[in-house]
């Protein structure tokens, strides 16, 4: 069995600012560059409940103007440095991330904390935006892919969780979002003490933390206290349901449970029986099944998306309308069998040695090692967390697996939702 | 004098075998991880009518076992490893990879050989296959922007096989037969044609060994490669609209664009930066975002009034002339006329005035940023090797950093006059059906 032994393990530094800003820094000189992420802990579950779309609204328009800069002048020093910014929300982040060279770090970290601490939101700048996001929702409502995923997690979680509601919130909520909104947003949840900026890449720790420490110094904003997330509603009754689409050649299926929280010591059995179910050989059991024996769909898997909250396992497959049916069977078969007997003694050992032996790989890049710090971070899981996830791994028995495939792989509770061309 | 050769200059090593085999190596040791790619020189521009969508089938099969490693066998042969594995088809192209960890190495280059020359092509599995390759099809058409594309580039080369979609044409999926699909096999499947990469945590010299012994016995077999006929020049601008289901409107621009090999090829990417941002050269790392564009011309034209939401630019290294596009998704209730007029105006100030020195020093800046972004890993450095040997050839990936820094801002001007002509472009509109017909 491979050990997944890391020549260089990810040792990041972990300094918190007098502001409580984290500051988590890892020199990589593998490529002249430095990935930075900024992550605020706040995101679409933070919409308020009758407007949803706020922080997706914030995101689209939070690097448009700061009291130091215009928008003209944060394009220049973007585009003059060829450094593309990625802003993004989803339930309980906001990041603001980009790579950009080594030599144009200094700037480029202190652009992202005036981006951070000081937006403007003006308002002709809002509206350009929010026509832009208004078009990227109705693309969502064009796309069976998306309209099955939201269609499932609306079954899943109804509309009064947070996961209920689409990050993009609604056309209606989108056109009513007011400037006062996003300042209030900002105001609220992106402050110091929620932020955590990742530097990886082609500069020392200790000249990371530096700049980092001057870039986000004397901002204070107190915090507001943590809004908890309920548990979803269990189910006990399967439910079914359609969105017609005329016009679409292919039906996606989505059908899923929730599950638990990441923090849930079962986690690492979720993972695996995931796994097994819809990833492990591109595909899992699923694909096994619905692809390679049926030849039904060119693609079938599951993932798995514990978060803060109770998130969901949700299983994908796009087919010929004339094969919904027959998938969702297969799906059922699947998923019934996985759940009455776990895996394979087999199963269960591939499993747990491919999680392990991927390690390495999952770290290739800057961006990715980022990303990994942030993941570990926002779950408290330790600056050791890659050297450690291999026993976490290995600690799990083929019974803890077979529990975790009992306790949530069953057809009578599970939510399916369907968009195509026809009923 | 290029200020930057020194520094592309890097250590690869390249090596052709005995039969014919291209073997390209590159030492990097910062994690302990091999990305390994095989490469053909076969892609959909190699397809002849009535068998569109053959390369791309094969691709497929070449997942579903060999002589001596059985389709179960493979299932999770490379996940087992800790390994990512895939593979992708494209116009010049067929690539199979895998990233796992360097210990797996031997693994890697048996199964990359028994691909090369001992794939089954089970007579069930390939008919298994094809209601996959259909799906594949079928799932990409519920997406009007990729419907627009393929008619757009279908209308624009009507003669030359890019035209054709790299998926296939649907008659050609349900028509074509195991003898199709292995017949193509064997005639472009051999180590003449081929290109294998391996960059990363590898002795170089223990790591060919390792080559000649898994793929010296390969015989070698002379490349017989189909004819691709020329596209005759265009004569007066072409259209294609489209009535989709939906509620967003779209609009690409085809022009014809110069092979990677073609002294206007780089210019014209330096364009493409000043227009819609740089994207770099990289297929792989193409669909990584959007570029650094808020100061492209097309951007602040058409996003920053209101008229767009997004807009891309995509001209990528091909063997033949192939074309540059752009792509626009028109702002809620934005009619597509207005945005076309928009779009074609920006485009003739350039083709008019050519491009300022600020912007070309900027293309430049970007372009060069581009390139270090897309190197970013074994895996990506992998590709990028093994792609620019198969469609440019050997030196051509170390020169172009080299290119991009010398390239002018007249040399950009020069590209916009000859490539963005009206009566060169294919013009594609893509609008939500009207209700009530």
């Amino acid at each position: 069995m491979s050990t997944g032994a890391l020549t260089r393990p990810v040792s990041p530094t972990r300094d918190v600012l007098d502001n409580g800003v984290v500051v988590l820094a890892h020199e990589s000189t593998a490529t002249p560059s430095v990935s930075v992420n900024a992550t605020f802990y706040c995101g679409s579950a933070n919409d308020p409940p009758d407007l949803p779309g706020v922080a997706y609204l914030t995101r689209r328009t939070i690097d448009r103007g700061t009291s130091l800069r215009s928008a003209a002048d944060v394009a220049e020093t973007l585009d003059d440095r060829g450094v593309s910014l990625r802003v993004s929300a989803s339930r309980h982040t906001l990041t603001i991330a980009c790579v950009c060279l080594s030599e144009d770090f200094g700037e480029i970290l202190s652009l992202i904390a005036d981006i951070a601490r000081r937006p403007v939101f003006p308002a002709e700048e809002i509206d350009k935006r929010r026509i832009e996001a208004i078009t990227s929702l109705r693309e969502d409502q064009d796309d069976p892919s998306k309209v099955a995923r939201d269609l499932l997690l609306a079954t899943l979680y109804g509309a009064a969780h947070p996961y209920g509601r689409t990050v993009k919130g609604t056309v209606e909520s989108l056109g009513s979002i007011t400037r006062r909104d996003l300042v209030e947003f900002h105001a609220r949840y992106m402050v110091p003490s929620a932020l955590r900026v990742a530097i990886v890449g082609d500069v020392a720790g200790g000249a990371a933390v530096t700049s980092a420490a001057r870039s986000f110094d004397e901002w204070r904003q107190p915090a507001s206290p943590d809004e908890p997330i309920a548990p979803p509603v269990r189910h006990d009754l399967r439910s079914v349901r359609t969105a017609v689409m005329p016009g679409k050649s292919q039906a996606d299926i989505c059908y899923g449970f929730t599950t638990i929280r990441r923090v849930d010591p079962r986690y690492y059995a979720y993972w695996m029986m995931n796994n097994v179910l819809g990833q492990f050989g591109l595909g899992g059991r699923l694909a096994d099944n619905i692809r390679e024996r049926q030849g039904m769909a060119y693609y079938a898997y599951s993932s798995f998306d514990a978060t803060v909250g109770e998130g969901p396992l949700i299983i994908r497959a796009g087919v010929d309308p004339a094969n919904v049916t027959r998938t969702i069977g297969a799906i059922d078969d699947e998923v019934r069998a996985l759940g009455a007997d776990g895996p394979t003694r087999r199963e269960f050992e591939d499993t747990r040695d491919s999680l392990i032996a991927a390690l390495p790989r999952m770290l290739e890049t800057n961006e990715s090692i980022a990303e990994f710090i942030q993941y570990t971070e926002q779950f408290g899981l330790g600056l050791d967390f890659d050297r450690r996830l291999p026993s976490c791994l290995s600690a799990v028995s083929m019974d803890d697996v077979r529990e975790a495939a009992r306790e949530v792989l069953d057809p009578l509770r599970a939510a399916v939702a369907v968009a195509g061309p026809r009923e | 004098m290029c200020p930057f050769e020194a520094a592309t200059r890097s250590a690869v090593r390249r090596e052709v075998l005995a039969n014919g085999l291209t073997v390209l190596v590159q030492e990097i040791h910062t994690a302990p991880l091999v990305s390994v790619w095989c490469w053909y020189r076969v892609g959909s521009g190699d397809e002849p009518p009535g068998l569109t969508g053959v390369s791309h089938w094969v691709e497929h099969m070449n997942f579903k076992g060999t002589e001596q490693i059985s389709r179960h066998q493979m299932k999770g042969i490379v996940e087992k490893l800790g390994g990512m594995w895939n593979g992708y088809t494209w116009i010049d192209q067929t690539t199979y990879l895998e990233t796992a960890s360097s210990a797996a190495v031997d693994t890697l280059l048996f199964l990359e050989a028994q691909r090369m020359s001992a794939s089954l092509f089970e007579p069930d599995e390939c008919e298994s296959e094809r209601t996959v390759v259909i799906s594949e099809l079928q799932g990409a058409e519920n997406d009007p922007d990729q419907v627009l594309d393929l008619e757009v580039t279908a209308t624009a080369l009507r003669v030359h096989p890019y035209g054709h979609p790299t998926i296939g044409w649907l008659h050609d999926l349900q028509s074509m037969t195991r003898a199709d699909l292995y017949g193509h096999y064997q005639r472009h499947y051999m180590p003449a044609n081929a290109t294998l990469v391996i960059v990363g945590d590898v002795d170089t010299d223990d790591v060919l060994r390792r080559v000649e012994k898994y793929f010296g016995s390969i015989p070698a077999a002379e490349v017989r490669r189909y004819h691709r006929p020329a596209e005759p020049p265009q004569i007066g601008e072409r259209r294609v609209v489209l009535e989709r289901g939906g509620a967003t409107a779209y609009l690409e621009l085809a022009f014809p664009a110069p092979a990677v090999s073609e002294s206007g090829f780089v210019p014209l990417l330096a364009l493409d930066a000043v227009l819609s941002g740089a994207k770099g050269v990289s297929l792989w790392n193409a669909f990584r975002g959007t570029p650094p564009q808020r100061k492209a011309r097309l951007y602040t034209a058409l996003v920053e009034d209101g008229l767009a939401t997004s807009v891309s630019g995509v001209l990528l290294p091909t063997r033949d002339p192939f074309i540059y596009s752009l792509s626009f998704t028109a702002a809620d209730g934005v009619p597509l006329e207005v945005l076309e007029h928009a779009a074609l105006s920006a485009i003739q100030r350039v083709a008019d005035q050519g491009v300022t020195e600020a912007e070309a020093a900027r293309a430049r800046r970007q372009l060069r940023a581009r390139l270090v972004f897309e190197n970013d890993s074994v895996t990506s450095i992998a590709h990028q090797l093994g792609y620019f040997d198969t469609v440019a050839g050997p030196g051509y990936l170390e020169q172009l950093e080299c290119r991009i820094a010398m390239v002018t801002a007249e040399q950009m001007g020069q590209a916009a006059r000859q490539a963005l002509g009206a009566s060169t472009r294919t013009v594609g509109w893509s609008t939500p059906a009207r209700r009530g017909r």
